[in-house]
């Protein structure tokens, strides 16, 4: 593989910072990743001798694995931290780890971490690629990119396609990812949830914001359903489950009236029976398996673009 | 005591009128003459084409003293007020132990006498423990120096407490001063509750959470006693304050330099040193108090000078230590972003001096009268600096103004007679 133009900085921290053309490369690389990764052999030495490392400070299981699998098709040596985000509070200083690391000479640091802007801390302490798996509400850009390459591998483009997310939209990285990628590349964004969860001026990110998801999923192409997590309705955000999945649930029956290629995506894992039945989630619109499958393609382009320029 | 003469500055008393080339004489701490003054065996300072005004007071600083001597000192504070112009700090109760005890306002006007270099006066706690549930012992406090009552740092949640506290303490004349905050709303909030916060990603504090506690608190001192609103920071609070002040209810109002010099947009990169509580906010809002401070809504500027270490602001934002400090740059901040609004010297220097005096019935200072104190500052209005928080007196640096360029440089600070800053150095 040759050498691309590479990203504009070392790092990536969300994808409110790129712009349109970096957003196409990544994409466009991907899809060369995706069929490298379909190969007997995935795999090609173009990370040889670059080491990685996640460090998480939040539960993944998905998120960290995929990293995992980008970083052993480019035959890069990748070691995993993991940090209960209990140890933060305790002292742990964020800063001396990065500079643990650094001295150790890691090229590239993942970072997961339940406060927004953790990210953006360690890439200015670090000389290393620090790339974002998730900063508290702020983004989750891998998560974005590998929902946005999931719509245009099934509908070829984005662009004038109406994406609708669905769910705790203020709480929600992978929602905020995905709309400023989306935006960017031209789609058209609504946001649908409970009035509680939606933050202040989320209109201003150039989204329409809507609490009927009937309504809108009348002529959605994609429709993106977000976990809810319970602690938010212990916090009184709603006030069960039950009337959360009725209001704001995927089902059969609501599925009606949407039209027949709408493809129904879930950044997982599902609460079955809560954000879609399971007859929604293994039924033939829904791709979540496949955004599985991409995020493994989107992150193998992510570390080719940022580590295999650079030396 | 020697004489001092200030000779040919242009003196800026907030209480009196101004006119360039007057001559100010200190005798025994005091100020004995202003106009032509011939005066022989004093010691002269050239003030011409420089500003003399009173020295400043600020009426919200957090010492951290007793408790937390890495981040301030009484001798470290006093000094960063000296430099910044102040003659006379406040300090605020939430030390630890708080200050809810006479025993421990003596301690601090004990340790002031000795380290101190400027005036300190003590706020006394409102409650014990600052648990906003019994009234501390005011009376006692008074008598050992307190000033002033404040749970600063802590809304008193109770309505009950606040309003026997108001009420308890008007045999005193002195205020309460109210944090005002609905812990409820502004629980795990990190930043200004708006677009930027969903932008960003950090946890909102809506403007609410302090208006609400401020229209209440504003309701209790019509009908019980003085109030006085510590920081004021949203549009929203300066519009309640005005209202109460033409319904003739008896408060009073502070807002901070870095409520008229920034808003919101200083946390978007996640900077820690903008993190304060309550938080930067939006361009609306930093309108609203410039217009409250023209307006006389906002009596006076504080600095809620709140230092902290390094440890503490150098860490995720969401877990950084709300607070800044703000006594070496308090005045170049409202005389570089307040005089193009509009505002007067005078206007400014009785914001920063005779109005704090006012409020907390400080007699002799805040003005250049004969028989006052002779606490007094020589400013260059003139000249241009850049902020290094390198070269503060203060033990701390969290300034979210490093490296900003401001334009006044206090030169000389003199307290009770005695000149504790010459050319903007400390003296010995």
């Amino acid at each position: 593989m040759n050498k691309v133009k590479g990203l504009k900085n070392k790092d990536l921290l969300g994808l409110k910072d790129l712009s349109v053309e970096e957003l196409q490369l990544i994409l466009k690389t991907a899809v060369s990743m995706k069929e490298v990764i379909s190969r007997p052999i995935p795999k090609v030495p173009t990370l040889l001798g670059k080491h990685l490392v996640t460090l998480f400070y939040e539960p993944s299981t998905r998120t960290r694995t995929s990293f995992n699998m980008a970083a052993k098709v480019l035959s890069a040596n990748i070691t995993n931290v993991a940090l209960s985000s209990s140890s933060i509070s305790k002292g742990e200083s964020l800063i001396d780890t990065a500079k643990n690391l650094e001295v150790m000479g890691v090229d590239a640091i993942i970072i997961r971490h339940n406060m927004a802007g953790a990210a953006h801390l360690l890439a200015r302490q670090t000389r290393a690629c620090v790339i974002n798996a998730g900063d508290g509400c702020d983004e989750h850009p891998t998560q974005g990119l590998l929902d946005i390459f999931t719509m245009i591998d099934k509908k070829k483009t984005v662009k004038g396609k109406k994406v609708v997310i669905v769910g705790d939209i203020a709480h929600s990285r992978v929602a905020k990812s995905n709309i400023w990628g989306l935006n960017k590349l031209g789609a058209n964004v609504v946001v649908v949830g409970p009035p509680t969860l939606m933050p202040d001026g989320i209109e201003e990110l150039g989204v329409k914001v809507s609490y009927d998801l009937d309504r809108e999923l009348r002529d959605a192409d994609f429709v993106n359903m977000l976990r809810i997590q319970r602690e938010r309705m212990d916090k009184g955000f709603f006030p069960s489950i039950g009337e959360y999945a009725k209001l704001y649930g995927l089902n059969a029956g609501r599925l009606k009236n949407a039209r027949p290629d709408l493809v129904i995506m879930h950044p997982g894992p599902i609460n079955r029976g809560i954000e879609m039945t399971s007859e929604v989630a293994d039924g033939p619109n829904t791709v979540i398996l496949e955004q599985v499958t991409n995020g493994v393609a989107v992150r193998t382009a992510l570390l080719f673009l940022l580590l295999s320029g650079n030396n | 005591m020697t004489k001092l003469l200030i000779k040919n500055g242009t003196v800026i008393d907030p209480a009196g009128k101004n006119g360039g080339g007057r001559d100010i004489l200190i005798e025994n701490g005091k100020i004995s003459k202003i106009g032509r003054v011939q005066a022989s065996g004093a010691r002269v300072i050239d003030a011409k084409g420089l500003l003399v005004m009173p020295g400043l007071i600020d009426m919200h600083t957090h010492l951290r003293d007793p408790g937390q001597p890495e981040k301030e000192t009484i001798a470290s504070g006093s000094r960063a007020a000296a430099l910044g112009g102040y003659t006379t700090i406040c300090c605020m109760a939430n030390t630890t132990p708080p200050l809810d005890d006479p025993a421990l306002i003596a301690y601090v006007v004990g340790k002031a006498e000795k380290e101190a270099v400027v005036n300190v006066l003590p706020i006394a706690a409102v409650t014990r423990g600052l648990k906003g549930e019994e009234i501390a012992e005011m009376g006692r406090c008074v008598a050992a120096g307190a000033v002033a009552f404040s749970d600063d740092g802590q809304t008193i949640g109770r309505s009950d407490v606040m309003r026997r506290a108001i009420e308890y303490a008007k045999q005193f004349n002195k205020p309460i001063i109210a944090h005002c905050e609905d812990t409820n709303l502004s629980k795990g909030g990190a930043m200004n509750e708006s677009r930027l916060s969903t932008e960003i990603g950090l946890p909102g504090i809506p403007a609410l959470a302090e208006e609400l506690i401020v229209a209440r608190d504003l309701l209790l001192a019509k009908k019980y006693g003085r109030v006085h609103i510590a920081h004021v920071s949203s549009a929203g609070a300066v519009k309640l304050v005005r209202q109460a002040k033409k319904d003739g209810a008896p408060v009073t109002c502070e807002t901070a330099p870095h409520y008229f010099s920034l808003t919101e947009e200083a946390v978007r990169e996640y900077d820690a040193n903008a993190k304060v509580n309550p938080p930067l906010r939006t361009e609306k809002d930093r309108k609203e108090i410039i217009r409250g401070l023209k307006d006389g809504t906002i009596d006076a500027i504080a600095t809620d000078h709140a230092p902290h270490t390094i440890e503490e602001k150098k860490v995720e934002f969401s877990l950084a230590a709300n607070g800044l400090i703000g006594l070496e740059t308090a005045l170049a901040l409202a005389l570089t972003k307040l005089l193009p609004e509009g505002l007067t010297l005078k206007e400014i220097v009785k914001l920063m001096s005779a109005a704090p005096a006012d409020i907390l019935g400080l007699t002799g200072k805040g003005r250049l009268a004969i028989g006052a104190d002779a606490d007094l500052i020589v400013v260059d209005q003139k000249a241009a600096w850049i902020v290094d928080p390198d070269k503060f007196a203060s033990i701390s640096r969290n300034t979210p103004f490093a490296g900003a360029r401001l334009k006044g440089k206090v030169l000389h600070t003199i307290v009770s007679g005695r000149l504790v800053v010459k050319d903007g150095k400390l003296v010995n």
